[in-house]
């Protein structure tokens, strides 16, 4: 199974905040486990999004070099439940960013309905983990790519979000191991 | 400056936020870890929210000296040598050391730290 629970990024502002749409269908097969006539979108996976948005908001900010990892939610508040056919609207806003460690607000809505609200710190890997990579280059650029992240990002002078060339570079290196090709 | 009683209760804030406690748990002599339940990856939620409690920069290596602790020069068989002592006591001077003196093993540092411990430091980071 695939553990993408935000399907596209909405607006992306460096360092500051994110905007991500996850649509929820009957056809997803965590919804099997729901009561047929009461189908509900597990809280922990709303969480889950919230987290994968604003993970990948912080992780930006180092270029994706940094290993961010969640630590904790240090608090979440659920007003409403998600059903098939919703659209959630997941926000994420950058409370403060460090070396070690981050925070970041984040709010999970369905149009003007807000649905929870959950603060996530979430923790740097320092270098007594230094070369444990979370994901491979390549691979994650291409789930970023998916989530249309370079598509909508902006940089904090407002141009454009680029791919971290070191990213570019393993895509390239596997295009070329897979077909043959070189990408100029 | 804050007096010390309004250094008290913004870190008792921050502890009830970040730990999950009621009030009248965090006391000035509750141990962080033990009494507390605070893991390690809370410390980083308490750092960020006394910082901006206060308004200060909390480096981690001042509240929490994992290179002592880590470190073959300061640390036999488990527990911390009496150099490692010394380097403890001049890097934490707000902390009440004597307890963990008696039997220095690495593992119960954590235990170590009390709420009073932690307004002592903020104290004097004011202060300085």
């Amino acid at each position: 199974m695939r553990w993408f629970w935000i399907d596209r990024f909405l607006e992306f502002e460096s360092g500051r905040r994110a905007v991500a749409v996850k649509n929820v269908s009957l056809s997803e097969e965590y919804l099997s486990e729901c009561a047929l006539a009461m189908p509900l979108m597990p809280r922990s996976l709303i969480l889950e999004g919230l987290a994968q948005t604003g993970g990948l908001l912080v992780g930006e900010t180092s270029g994706f070099r940094d290993r961010v990892i969640l630590a904790k939610f240090g608090r979440a508040v659920f007003h409403d439940y998600a059903r098939p056919g919703d659209q959630l609207i997941y926000e994420a806003q950058v409370q403060d960013i460090k070396p070690s460690g981050s925070i970041v607000s984040t709010t999970a809505r369905v149009e003007q309905r807000l649905l929870a609200e959950a603060q996530i710190v979430f923790a740097h890997l320092d270098d007594r983990f230094a070369g444990v990579e979370l994901f491979d280059p390549a691979m994650f650029l291409g789930n970023l790519r998916s989530y249309g992240l370079f598509e909508v990002g902006k940089n904090a002078d407002g141009s454009p979000l680029e791919v971290p060339p070191y990213m570019l570079a393993a895509e390239n290196q596997l295009a070329h191991e897979e077909t043959g090709y070189t990408v100029s | 400056m804050p007096s010390n009683e309004e250094v008290f209760e913004k870190v008792k804030d921050a502890l009830v936020d970040a730990l999950g406690v009621d009030d009248d748990e965090v006391t000035p002599e509750a141990t962080m870890v033990g009494d507390l339940g605070a893991e390690s990856i809370d410390f980083l939620d308490i750092v960020f929210r006394l910082e901006k409690a206060f308004e200060i920069e909390i480096p981690r290596s001042e509240l929490f000296p994992d290179d002592v602790l880590t470190s073959e020069e300061y640390v036999q068989d488990g527990k911390v040598t009496a150099a490692g002592l010394e380097q403890l006591k001049t890097r934490m001077p707000f902390a009440d050391l004597s307890k963990f003196e008696e039997n220095p093993v690495v593992q119960e540092f954590g235990n170590m730290l009390t709420v009073d411990d932690l307004c002592r430091y903020i104290s004097g980071k004011l202060a300085s």
